[in-house]
C-alpha cells in the first residue's frame, strides 16, 4: 500500500492557493451528471452534502438519525476557533497553525493544519451569513473568548451551544437544497458496506432503519462524514448512536485506518454513578476559566464534605505542578494529572473516580450573579444531574472519552486509499495529530464540509467519467448479500448475553488498558482479551426480534461487533506505537510524570492496511516532515 | 442519597404504523435513583431481550438534552412532570417507590408513530426545508463584522434558535399545533439582519408547508411553552402571526415577466 | 406553487378571521353593555330613558342604522362560527388519538372550553333575541323595553340563565381577548402584562354590568313604578 499525502509543494503559505489553481475542474454544466454520496450529516457531512449540491452535483446524503440536525456535532458546547483576530491580540493564520500542531504533539501534517488555520476565517463569515447567532458585544461585533488554553482570543460562540448552533445553520443550508431537490436525504439508514468498483467507491449499501430494507446505492464518488468511534470504550462523551461502521466498513474494503489509538480523554465530565450508567456528560471546558481543580492532600479527607476541608489541606494540583497554564491547562494534561491523583487514592466521589473543581473564589471574586450569567446553564444541567449544587458544593468531575484523533487515512484532498473514497472530519485521521485543542473539532469539520471537500471532489471527478452505474453490478450485489448474511448470522446465534452486555465488557477492558495510560503489558493483556469477546459475542449475543422491522437491539448488535474488532486495531496502534504523544501516554515513556515522544523514531502516521480475516493487519507509515515548526518539547508548566 | 425504588410501567406497544397499539405493563425493579430515566428504559429493555421479547422502542441519542431526538409522553406530560427537562435529563429520584409511570409516544397525526414510543418526525425537516433557511451558498458571505447586529437583538435570536427540534410542543398542544417550532425558526431568522431578504417568503411558505403536514392551529393555551425543555417563548408565535399577517398582506405574486 | 395557497385557507388566515370578527363581537358587547346601563336612570317626564334609546336605535338614518348594525353582526357572528368550526375540524384531525390521561400545566379551563363557552353563547344569543325582540317566554310589550326588561328579570328562572350565560361569556371573553391580541401579534414583554390586565378589566366591566342587572331587578332595585 502506497500512502501518497499529495501534498502540493511551494511554500507553506501558498501551496492551499497554489493547489485550488492547479486541480481540475468540472464543467458547470456536466456537474449534474456527478453523483454524490454523504454518509453522516453532521458539520462535516451536512456542510459538504449542502455546498456539493449548491456546486451542482447531485448528492444523496444518509444520516441514521430520523433528522440531520440531530448529529453528535450538536453537543458541542464550547465554541469555535478562527484566526480574525478580531481582539487585536496577535492572533494570525501562523499562529493557530503552530497552537493547533503543537497542541496535536507535532503528528499531524502541516500542510493540513496550515489550510485549516486559512480556512478558519471564512467558516466564522459563512456561518454568521447563514444566520448562526454568535454571541455579540453592545457594539454589535462578534464576541470572542480565550478557550482550552489558548493564549489569544479566538473562539466564537453561541452561549454554550456553539455545535448546535453551527450545525443547525448546516442543517438548514442542507434543508434549502433538499427543497430545491438537490440533495435526497435518506434518514434512519444506517450504512452497513461500502461498494467497491474496479479499486474505486462506487457505493454503500445501507439498512433502512424502519423497515429493515437492505438497498444499494450507487453513485460516482462517496464522502464519510460518520464521526469518531470513542463508543468503542462504552463510556463516553458520545451519543448513544455514534458508531465506527462505516469508516470500519471502508476499512475493510481496503481504507487504511490512521492512528487508531489517538483518543482524547476529555477533564471535566459528570462522574460515573454506577453499572447502570450509559453514557459521560461532558460540562464545557470554559469551566476551567474560572474553576479551581483540587482533591484532599490526604487521602482520609476523601470522605469528608468538602466544605470541612480546610484550605491549606486542599492540593490544588493542577496550579502547583503547571503555574503558567494551571487551571487552563490541555485536556490530555489535565486528564492525566486527575487520574494520576486518583490513581494515588486522593479521588473523591463513589469508587474514588472524581476530582472537585470549585466555583468558590469566582463566586467571592465576581459574586454569584457574574458566575451564574457566565455558567448558569451549566450549573443547571450539572445539578439536574447529580443532585448537587454547583453554588454551594463544589462539582466533582472526572475525564471520560470525548473525541478521536485516529480516523481514515486521507491525502491533502481528504481521500482515502481508495480513489472515490473521501473522508470528513472526525471520521479522518488528519488534522488534530495526537490531541485536539479546545474548540478545534468544529473548526475541523466545517472546514472540511464547506471549504476543502467542494474543491477536492472535482479534481477527482474531473478524471472520473460519469457512468451512471446501477445497483446490478455483481460487486454491489455482493456488498448487499454480505451485510443480509451479516444480519442473519448476529439474529441466529440467538444466545444468552446482550449486545449491551458485550459492549460494556468491551468498554471496560479498553479502558482499563487503552485509555488514559497505557502500557505494554495493559496492551498485550487487551489483545488476549478482546479476541475472547469477539469469539464469545458470535456465540453467545441474543438480539431478539427480526431484521425487517425496526430493531434497534440489532441496530446496536452490528454497532458492537465492528467496535469490538476496531478496539482491537487501537490496542494493536497503541502497542506498536512505543512513544507517548498528545492523547497516547505510554507509561513506559515518560519524563517526571510528562509524556516523551519520541520524534526520532514515531515522527510518523501509522495507517493500518486490513489483510483479511484471521489476519493481522499491516502497519504502514507516512513520515511527518517539520519544515515551519521546531519540534519543540509540549510544556505548559 | 442513592435509593432504589420498584416500579410499574405502562407502556404504549405498536409494533409498527399500521398496527392499532395497546397498553402493557412491565415491573421494574430495584431502580436506582441515580439513573436517568432513559437508563430505567436501557434495564427494563435488557430484560425484556433476555426473555427474548422485543424490547421497547424509542428515540434517544445524544442523552445531554440537546440533540432533540428523545422524546416520550411520561404520566401525561411531554419529555415528564420536570421543567425545561428533557427525557434523557430527567432522573428517577423525581419517583417515589411505587409509582406507576405511563408511557405514551406524541400524539399527532403529522407525527405517525413508527413503533411504541417512536414517531416519524419528518415532517418537521420538510417545514424547515420549505423556507427554514437563509440562502447563503458556501463562499458568497463578507466578513463576518461587516454586519454589526445590536446584541439584544442577536440574544433573542440565540433564545429562538435553541430550539431542539424535539416535537414536545406539539404533543403538549391540545391542538397538535407546531406553531412554536414555526415561530422560533422565523423568529431566528427574523430577528437578524441577514433573514430579512426571505422573510416574507419564508413565512408564507414554512406556514403553508405546516398546515400542508396536518398540524393543528394555535388557540394561545400555552402548553407548548411549558412543555418546552428549552424554554422558547410564546412571543415567537406572535411574531410568527405579525410576519405572516404582514406577508399576507404585502406579497407580490410572481408573474411570467413585466409586473412591478 | 405552495403560496397560491390562500390566506383564508390557512390556519394562521382563519385564526386572523376569529380575531378580527371577535374585536367586532367584543366592541358589540361593551356598547350594549353601556346603552342598557340607561336602565339605572330616573325616568324623565315620564320616559324611561332606555325606551327612549330603542327608539333612537330603530329610528338612526331612517331605520336602516339598526340594520346595518345587525348585517355587521350577523356576518361577524357568522365568520366567527364558521372559522371555529373549521379550525375545530383541524384541530381535531391533528390529534386522532388521544392521550392516556394528559396533564395541563399552562392551559386553563376556559381555553380549554373555549368551544363549549362559544356554543351556549350562541343558544343564549337565539333565547336573548327571542325574549327582548320578539317577545317570547315572559310578558311583552312592543316598544316598552324597560318594562320588558324587568318582567322579564323578575322570572327567577330566566335571571339565572342570563346569569349563567354571562359567566359563559366572561370565560369566553377573557381568553378571546389575550387571544386575538397575540394572534394579530400584539406581543411585547413591556406590554405583555398590560394585555393581560387589559382583557380582565373589559371582561369584568361587560359582565359584572350585565350581571347587575337581572340582579337588580331581582333584588328589587329596579322595578316597575
Amino acid at each position: 500500500m502506497e500512502l501518497k499525502s499529495n501534498i502540493p509543494d511551494g511554500p507553506l503559505e501558498q501551496k492551499w492557493d497554489k493547489h485550488r489553481f492547479d486541480m481540475k475542474l468540472v464543467n458547470p454544466a456536466n456537474k449534474r451528471k456527478y453523483k454524490v454520496i454523504v454518509v453522516g450529516s453532521g458539520l462535516a457531512g451536512a456542510a459538504a452534502a449542502a455546498s456539493m449540491a449548491e456546486l451542482g452535483y447531485e448528492v444523496e446524503c444518509f444520516c441514521y438519525q430520523d433528522s440531520p440536525r440531530r448529529a453528535h456535532s450538536i453537543a458541542a458546547q464550547g465554541g469555535i476557533n478562527a484566526a480574525k483576530n478580531y481582539r487585536n491580540d496577535g492572533d494570525s493564520i501562523r499562529r493557530l497553525f503552530y497552537d493547533t500542531i503543537k497542541g496535536g504533539d507535532f503528528r499531524a501534517r502541516e500542510a493540513n493544519v496550515y489550510r485549516l488555520a486559512q480556512v478558519s476565517v471564512n467558516i466564522i463569515d459563512q456561518c454568521v451569513a447563514q444566520g448562526v447567532p454568535f454571541a455579540r458585544e453592545y457594539g454589535g461585533l462578534l464576541d470572542n473568548r480565550s478557550f482550552g488554553g489558548a493564549q489569544v482570543s479566538r473562539t466564537f460562540y453561541a452561549k454554550g451551544q456553539t455545535g448546535q448552533q453551527l450545525l443547525i445553520g448546516a442543517y438548514q443550508a442542507l434543508e434549502r437544497q433538499i427543497g430545491l431537490g438537490k440533495v435526497k436525504m435518506h434518514t434512519r439508514h444506517e450504512m452497513q458496506e461500502l461498494i467497491v468498483v474496479d479499486g474505486k467507491a462506487r457505493g454503500i449499501v445501507t439498512r433502512d432503519m424502519v423497515t429493515g430494507e437492505i438497498e444499494s446505492h450507487m453513485a460516482d464518488a462517496v464522502c464519510l462524514g460518520t464521526g469518531g468511534y470513542g463508543n468503542a470504550f462504552y463510556l463516553a462523551t458520545y451519543a448513544k448512536g455514534c458508531n465506527g461502521t462505516a469508516i470500519w466498513r471502508a476499512y475493510k474494503k481496503g481504507a487504511a485506518f490512521g492512528n487508531p489509538c489517538y483518543t482524547q480523554i476529555h477533564p471535566t465530565c459528570i462522574p460515573v454513578t454506577g453499572d447502570h450508567q450509559s453514557k459521560l456528560t461532558l460540562m464545557s471546558e470554559s469551566l476551567r476559566n474560572d474553576g479551581r481543580v483540587w482533591v484532599p492532600k490526604k487521602a482520609e479527607d476523601c470522605g469528608k464534605k468538602p466544605s470541612e476541608i480546610k484550605e491549606e489541606d486542599r492540593d490544588y494540583y493542577l496550579e502547583r505542578k503547571y503555574p503558567s497554564f494551571g487551571n487552563l491547562a490541555p485536556r490530555d494534561i489535565s486528564s492525566r494529572a486527575a487520574k494520576q491523583v486518583c490513581d494515588a487514592g486522593l479521588g473523591v466521589g463513589p469508587g474514588g473516580r472524581g476530582v472537585y473543581l470549585d466555583f468558590q473564589d469566582a463566586i467571592n471574586r465576581l459574586g454569584a450573579s457574574t458566575v451564574a450569567a457566565k455558567y448558569g446553564n451549566l450549573f443547571e444541567m450539572y445539578e439536574r444531574i447529580t443532585d448537587d449544587n454547583p453554588y454551594k458544593t463544589p462539582m466533582r468531575i472526572y475525564p471520560a472519552v470525548h473525541y478521536t484523533m485516529g480516523g481514515l487515512w486521507v491525502d491533502y484532498n481528504l481521500m482515502s486509499t481508495i480513489p472515490g473514497l473521501f473522508v470528513l472530519g472526525e471520521a479522518n485521521f488528519s488534522d488534530h495529530g495526537a490531541n485536539r485543542l479546545g474548540a478545534s473539532a468544529l473548526m475541523q469539520g466545517l472546514a472540511d464540509g464547506y471549504f476543502v471537500i467542494p474543491y477536492t471532489i472535482g479534481n477527482y471527478l474531473a478524471g472520473h467519467k460519469p457512468d451512471k452505474m446501477n445497483a446490478d453490478q455483481p460487486e454491489a450485489k455482493a456488498a448487499a448479500a454480505a451485510v443480509q448474511d451479516r444480519i442473519g448470522k448476529l439474529l441466529a446465534v440467538n444466545g444468552k448475553s446482550t449486545p449491551t452486555d458485550f459492549h460494556r465488557e468491551l468498554g471496560k477492558v479498553m479502558w482499563e488498558h487503552c485509555g488514559m495510560a497505557r502500557n505494554e503489558k495493559g496492551l498485550e493483556k487487551a489483545l488476549e482479551l478482546i479476541p475472547e469477546i469477539k469469539e464469545r459475542f458470535w456465540k453467545d449475543v441474543k438480539v431478539g426480534g427480526s431484521g425487517d422491522e425496526l430493531n434497534q437491539s440489532l441496530e446496536l448488535a452490528g454497532r458492537v461487533a465492528d467496535f469490538i474488532e476496531l478496539g482491537e486495531l487501537m490496542c494493536m496502534d497503541a502497542l506498536q506505537r512505543r512513544e507517548s504523544c498528545g492523547g497516547h501516554f505510554r507509561e513506559e515513556w515518560q519524563e517526571d510524570g510528562e509524556a516523551k515522544r519520541d520524534d526520532e523514531n514515531f515522527a510518523h502516521v501509522a495507517a493500518w492496511e486490513y489483510k483479511g480475516e484471521g489476519q493481522k493487519p499491516v502497519r504502514h507509515t507516512e513520515q511527518l516532515s517539520f519544515e515551519n515548526v521546531h519540534l519543540a518539547t509540549r510544556s505548559y508548566k | 442519597m442513592e435509593k432504589h425504588l420498584n416500579l410499574t410501567l405502562q407502556v404504549w406497544r405498536q409494533k409498527n404504523a399500521q398496527d392499532p397499539g395497546g397498553f402493557k405493563n412491565y415491573e421494574a425493579k430495584g431502580i436506582s435513583t441515580e439513573m436517568s430515566f432513559l437508563e430505567m428504559l436501557d434495564v427494563v429493555n435488557e430484560g425484556i431481550i433476555k426473555k427474548g421479547e422485543a424490547p421497547i422502542t424509542f428515540d434517544h441519542d445524544c442523552r445531554e438534552g440537546i440533540c432533540g431526538a428523545c422524546g416520550m409522553v411520561i404520566n401525561g406530560r411531554p419529555h415528564g412532570l420536570r421543567e425545561r427537562t428533557t427525557a434523557c435529563q430527567l432522573h428517577m429520584r423525581s419517583f417515589n417507590d411505587g409509582d406507576v409511570i405511563t408511557l405514551e409516544p406524541w400524539r399527532a397525526s403529522a407525527f405517525p408513530v413508527l413503533r411504541d414510543l417512536l414517531v416519524d418526525r419528518s415532517s418537521f425537516d420538510r417545514i424547515i426545508a420549505a423556507g427554514g433557511f437563509i440562502s447563503a451558498p458556501t463562499g458568497s458571505a463578507q466578513d463576518a463584522n461587516c454586519l454589526p447586529i445590536p446584541k439584544d437583538n442577536a440574544d433573542r435570536a440565540m433564545d429562538a434558535a435553541a430550539c431542539i427540534g424535539c416535537g414536545a410542543c406539539v404533543a403538549a398542544c391540545p391542538n397538535a399545533s407546531a406553531m412554536l417550532f414555526v415561530g422560533a425558526k422565523v423568529s431566528h431568522l427574523g430577528l437578524l439582519p441577514q433573514g430579512q431578504p426571505e422573510r416574507t417568503s419564508r413565512a408564507l411558505d414554512m406556514v403553508a408547508q405546516m398546515d400542508a403536514e396536518g398540524f393543528g392551529t394555535c388557540t394561545n393555551h400555552g402548553e407548548c411553552e411549558a412543555s418546552c425543555p428549552k424554554g422558547i417563548s410564546l412571543d415567537n408565535i406572535a411574531m410568527l402571526n405579525r410576519d405572516y399577517l404582514k406577508a399576507s398582506l404585502t406579497y407580490r405574486p410572481e408573474v411570467e415577466s413585466g409586473g412591478f | 406553487m405552495k403560496r397560491e395557497a390562500s390566506f383564508l385557507n390557512s390556519s394562521i388566515g382563519m385564526k386572523v378571521i376569529m380575531a378580527i370578527t371577535g374585536i367586532m363581537l367584543v366592541g358589540f358587547v361593551v356598547g350594549h353593555m353601556a346603552g342598557n346601563l340607561q336602565i339605572y336612570l330616573p325616568a324623565h317626564d315620564g320616559v324611561r330613558p332606555l325606551d327612549d334609546y330603542a327608539v333612537f336605535l330603530r329610528t338612526m338614518l331612517h331605520g336602516g342604522g339598526i340594520w346595518i348594525a345587525r348585517g355587521g353582526l350577523i356576518v361577524a357572528t357568522a365568520l366567527h362560527v364558521w372559522a371555529a368550526v373549521r379550525l375545530t375540524k383541524m384541530n381535531r384531525d391533528a390529534r386522532p388519538v388521544a392521550y392516556h390521561a394528559p396533564v395541563y400545566k399552562a392551559s386553563t379551563l376556559a381555553s380549554r372550553t373555549m368551544r363549549v363557552s362559544g356554543a351556549i353563547l350562541a343558544i343564549f344569543v337565539v333565547f336573548h333575541i327571542l325574549h327582548f325582540t320578539v317577545g317570547k317566554f315572559t310578558p311583552f310589550e312592543e316598544g316598552k323595553v324597560y318594562q320588558n326588561v324587568v318582567t322579564g328579570f323578575q322570572v327567577p328562572w330566566v335571571s339565572g340563565f342570563y346569569i349563567l350565560a354571562m359567566l359563559c361569556l366572561a370565560s369566553h371573553l377573557r381568553h378571546g381577548i389575550w387571544s386575538l391580541m397575540q394572534t394579530l401579534g400584539f406581543n411585547h414583554p413591556r406590554y405583555n402584562d398590560l394585555r393581560l390586565k387589559l382583557a380582565t378589566a373589559i371582561t369584568a366591566l361587560v359582565v359584572l354590568v350585565n350581571i347587575s342587572f337581572p340582579l337588580a331587578v331581582l333584588f328589587g332595585y329596579v322595578k316597575l313604578s
